[in-house]
């Protein structure tokens, strides 16, 4: 993956586990220096405002120590309900699958990257 | 047991008579306005199939109450009657017109049976039009019942086949919608619409809206919705076919369409989502 972090939810997630994975997340992040992370929730059939609040956090912490995060792999029954309920998960970038996570990761690293006037 | 009412009597003794006016009485009110929907023979085998079941329940004494098991044959008789006339495209009283058209029939032969006791004969005379009636309402009824059941059927198709998703292209997705879009739609929709983005894995939704015809505030918050879920998939959506008097609705109604590409027609939709999906067209 090199400089990317997957991140898969399967299990059901509670309070303390989210802390965990939060925690677990942002050391690994700082650790690789992480540019990205796709958090890939294909297992989730269902998805409530808590897991809705708790993708929304990883990524406002993942921005803040520079990284992208890519939701991928929700599933056409969640998309729904997520909109149904008035979550659109705003400021938070998807895609359909993994493939396409990383490939929507590489192109705005290379945006980014205008820092190039570092020639190593 | 009971005395055998005098409609019995007259049924059984005048049957073949009762047949021929009530048949004749039916080819002078429905041969101007039937038209040909419906034959003479099938006609007439209606009658005798109606009379068939109809002698035994008068026969049964049970004239005040049509509910009943004894009228259970003449019941299911007129429900599958009503069901055809409504196929063929009969109206209510035309269908009803059939029962009531029997009144003459018996009267006539009630009174030639009468015996010149006229309180007998008045009784009698109540006490059929009474059952006639009776059968005739529910005769309407089950018209009603069947044409409702006919047109919740044809909404049910008509909300199923309106809404196909087809494949433009490589990652490109096409929906035409035609009609208003309701939530009931909107919700059939989005489902086959985020379904085939699953199975196709395209990138792009066009929703060409050419057939709705008015947008207001109700229906651009359902093309949001589907916009959004869209996005959550990782899609992205280009509306089309957007008419003039669409574009002056929006920008009244003051909708936000939250940075939702549209375009006039389906052709500049297309190009655009080609461009975005990395492909360039040459003219050979």
């Amino acid at each position: 993956m090199g400089e990317f972090l997957l991140v898969t939810i399967q299990v059901d997630m509670h309070d303390q586990l989210a802390l965990i994975l939060q925690d677990d997340l942002t050391k690994a992040i700082e650790k690789q220096g992480a540019k990205g992370v796709l958090i890939d929730i294909s297992s989730l059939e269902m998805v409530d405002s808590f897991i809705g609040r708790m993708i929304s956090d990883i990524s406002g912490m993942a921005r803040i120590l520079d990284a992208k995060t890519v939701v991928v792999g929700m599933q056409p029954a969640v998309a729904i309900t997520l909109v149904e309920l008035g979550l659109s998960l705003t400021g938070v970038a998807t895609a359909l699958n993994v493939e396409r996570g990383m490939q929507l990761l590489r192109r705005a690293l290379s945006e980014s990257n205008d820092d190039s006037f570092i020639n190593r | 047991m009971a005395a055998k009412t005098s409609l019995s009597a007259a049924l059984q003794k005048r049957r073949a008579d009762i047949r021929t006016r009530w048949s004749q009485q039916l080819m002078a009110t429905l041969g101007g306005t039937a038209k040909g929907r419906i034959s003479t023979e099938e006609l007439n085998q209606q009658v005798d199939q109606f009379l068939k079941v109809f002698e035994p329940a008068v026969d049964s004494n049970r004239l005040d109450d049509i509910n009943g098991p004894e009228w259970a044959d003449v019941r299911a008789f007129l429900d599958d009657f009503s069901r055809r006339r409504v196929l063929a495209g009969f109206s209510a009283d035309e269908t009803a017109t059939f029962v009531f058209s029997l009144k003459r029939a018996v009267f006539e032969v009630l009174k030639e049976e009468s015996s010149n006791d006229t309180k007998q004969f008045a009784n009698d005379v109540w006490e059929a039009t009474q059952l006639l009636d009776r059968l005739g309402l529910h005769t309407v009824t089950a018209f009603q019942k069947s044409r409702e059941s006919i047109i919740s059927r044809q909404q049910q198709e008509l909300l199923e086949l309106s809404t196909p998703v087809v494949k433009l292209w490589d990652g490109i997705l096409a929906l035409p919608m035609i009609g208003t879009l309701d939530s009931a739609r909107t919700q059939v929709v989005m489902e086959s619409l985020l379904q085939k983005i699953v199975e196709t894995e395209s990138q792009i939704a066009i929703i060409d809206i050419t057939g709705v015809p008015t947008v207001d505030t109700l229906v651009a918050q359902h093309l949001l919705k589907t916009v959004t879920a869209l996005r959550l998939m990782g899609a992205d959506c280009i509306i089309s076919g957007v008419r003039p008097q669409i574009a002056q609705t929006i920008v009244h109604l003051g909708v936000d369409l939250q940075g939702v590409t549209t375009k006039a027609n389906l052709a500049d939709a297309l190009a655009l989502a080609l461009k975005r999906t990395g492909f360039a067209l040459t003219k050979l």
